[in-house]
């Protein structure tokens, strides 16, 4: 399937030069709190992918018949119906994943990424590139979770979906796992490593100092 | 010294601008003036030269630290030998201190100069004289027992995310030492406290081998009372690693266990002696934070519950690590307040806090690095408030009420 440039722009811009993570710096607060174990940050990637996917649907083909001043309620209704929908099957079918996420599949509801993409995208196109507009932002959102949850999964707790991957080996010569990376400071400081190395190589992105 | 000047005249075409080895000026720069006072001097504007630059501030930092680093490899010495139960004569103890710090202390400022060095060389500028009193500091903040690639990673951790993402030396908002230090703090809790980890009972380089004796306990005296079962201070006496009584001139002279810098008062008090003579260190900071440290004690003797709470002023101070904090750590000049006014709340505050962290908080028995650290933080905005206030009250006496 060949896409258009313009769909191609709205579905991997979010990957990289419109980032909502590192470049918009929205949705910190979760990628901080869920991103300790690579498990529970997969999931969480895969939730807001499909919520914002479908969200960004169904308030595009609404959006001729939604009253313009109650728009953020009907919004509301729209993402809260998903995200109940989501924690519904996360309950039934990975329930020690939905306990470690705990609060934050409910608070997908309040996710800065996914108002603003309602707001910003969805009220003024139609389905197709909303939909493809949410996949790609929740991915662009979902990749930086991923590799956050790896690293401090890594150096964390030594495991990686719950596997141990550093050898016996190297904790009898002394090696020890880092304490800190568990932490959400931690997360905080790859996040703020991720958003230096990605502005080093897109010069675009840089302020223009005087 | 004439040769080595030739010598430099010689290989440095090669350093500047379309020289083969451009690439690593700036190291060739930072060798040049150490080894020799460079001759270019400002041709713009008017400038005052005084013989305290920042190379000269940093080597008086230095010495003033060495008194208390001496004291602290005695005492790793001292303790290592008590633990085995073997005697052994002053130097002996001494020496075994020594080895056992000084790979620290190499470790430290291989890592972070090797940082320093490598980001000066990438932005191309001079590189600065920072590190060097940060890299004594680190050895001297942390137990005896840290291993060594902990310090490399907590340093190179703090120089890079303290320091240089700030702009590098004299823009970073916290005390690099200190946030090393708090690195290894949170990353690392087994090998940062605890009773485990104070005394070296391992043999250094094959020297002072053999076996602990029975009834051998690690444990620093803050760390005693932070456990202990007595009701009161009265009914608690503060033990040696073998379980002898310690009395207030075994921690005025540092004869306790604890971190490398920070167990002997005398050897602190004779740095800080040093530093407010020349000028380098404000004794307005200093005594602000004992001050602090005093209000804060007598309060909480006043509704004293247990035996922490119940510690008198003296003890405070001796132990743990608030007179380091206070003389070497809390008139860092780039992270402290620099108004004069502002200098007496930032170190009242700070001794404030850092008592109140280690009586109210039992999974800290030690809350200077925490204190400092949190007021560094705020050190901008009371110079801010200090110099608003100074403003305001000039213009009212500049313009009388109407």
């Amino acid at each position: 399937m060949a896409l258009s440039s313009k769909t191609k722009a709205v579905l991997l811009g979010p990957l990289s030069k419109n980032n909502p993570i590192i470049v918009q710096v929205l949705g910190i607060c979760s990628a901080l709190a869920v991103t300790s174990k690579l498990e529970p940050s997969l999931v969480m990637a895969i939730a807001v992918t499909i919520v914002t996917a479908f969200a960004n649907m169904i308030i595009s083909l609404l959006r001729k018949s939604i009253p313009n001043r109650i728009r953020i309620i009907v919004q509301l209704v729209v993402v809260a119906s998903l995200v109940t929908i989501v924690s519904e099957v996360l309950k039934a079918y990975s329930y020690d994943v939905n306990k470690q996420l705990s609060v934050f599949v409910g608070l997908i509801v309040t996710n800065c990424i996914l108002m603003g993409r309602l707001e910003a995208f969805a009220l003024g196109n139609g389905p197709w590139p909303s939909f493809l507009d949410g996949i790609g932002n929740g991915l662009g959102y979902g990749w930086i979770l991923v590799v956050v949850g790896f690293f401090r999964e890594l150096l964390g707790s030594g495991t990686l979906m719950n596997f141990q991957v550093i050898p016996d080996a190297l904790y009898e010569m002394g090696y020890e796992n880092n304490g800190l990376m568990v932490l959400a400071p931690m997360a905080l400081l790859l996040v703020g490593c991720i958003i230096w190395i990605h502005r080093a190589n897109n010069k675009e992105l840089q302020e223009k100092t005087n | 010294m004439k040769a080595l000047r030739k010598y430099l005249d010689k290989i440095k075409p090669n350093f500047e601008e379309g020289g083969k080895l451009h690439w690593l000026h700036s190291t060739f720069d930072a060798f040049e003036t150490f080894l020799f006072v460079p001759n270019s001097t400002s041709r713009s504007g008017v400038h005052i030269h005084d013989a305290r630059d920042s190379k000269r501030t940093m080597t008086i930092v230095i010495v003033a630290l060495i008194p208390a680093l001496l004291m602290g490899m005695y005492s790793v010495g001292l303790h290592h030998y008590m633990a085995l139960g073997l005697e052994a004569s002053i130097l002996t103890k001494f020496i075994y201190g020594f080895l056992a710090v000084l790979p620290q202390i190499v470790v430290s400022y291989v890592v972070g100069l090797g940082i320093e060095f490598i980001i000066a060389q990438i932005r191309k500028e001079e590189v600065a004289e920072g590190f060097l009193v940060t890299g004594i500091l680190i050895p001297m903040i942390v137990p005896v027992d840290t291993p060594l690639w902990m310090i490399a990673v907590a340093t190179a951790f703090a120089v890079i995310f303290a320091k240089e993402v700030f702009g590098g030396t004299g823009y970073n908002i916290f005390n690099v030492a200190l946030v090393t230090r708090a690195f290894l703090f949170f990353s690392y809790p087994s090998k940062m406290s605890g009773d485990q980890v104070w005394v070296r009972t391992a043999d250094t380089f094959g020297m002072g081998k053999g076996t602990v004796i029975d009834g051998f306990s690690g444990a620093t005296p803050l760390g005693q009372l932070a456990t202990t079962g007595a009701g009161s201070f009265g009914e608690f006496t503060f033990q040696g690693i073998t379980g002898q009584p310690l009395s207030i001139s075994d921690m005025f002279f540092g004869f306790i266990p604890g971190s490398i810098g920070e167990v002997s008062t005398f050897a602190i008090l004779l740095g800080a002696a040093l530093l407010i003579m020349t000028g380098v260190g404000s004794w307005k900071t200093m005594l602000s934070v004992f001050l602090g440290g005093a209000v804060a004690v007598v309060l909480v003797n006043l509704f004293a519950q247990n035996a922490i709470m119940e510690m008198p002023v003296q003890y405070h101070f001796l132990l743990g690590g608030f007179a380091f904090g206070a003389i070497f750590m809390a008139t860092d000049p780039v992270t402290s307040a620099r108004t004069e006014k502002g200098k007496w709340i930032y170190g009242f505050l700070i001794g404030l806090l850092a008592i109140t962290i280690r009586v109210f908080n039992p999974g800290y028995p030690e809350g200077m690095m925490l204190a400092i650290l949190f007021m560094n933080a705020f050190a901008p905005l009371i110079d801010f408030y200090v110099i608003d206030g100074n403003i305001k009250r000039r213009l009212k006496r500049a313009a009388p009420s109407k």
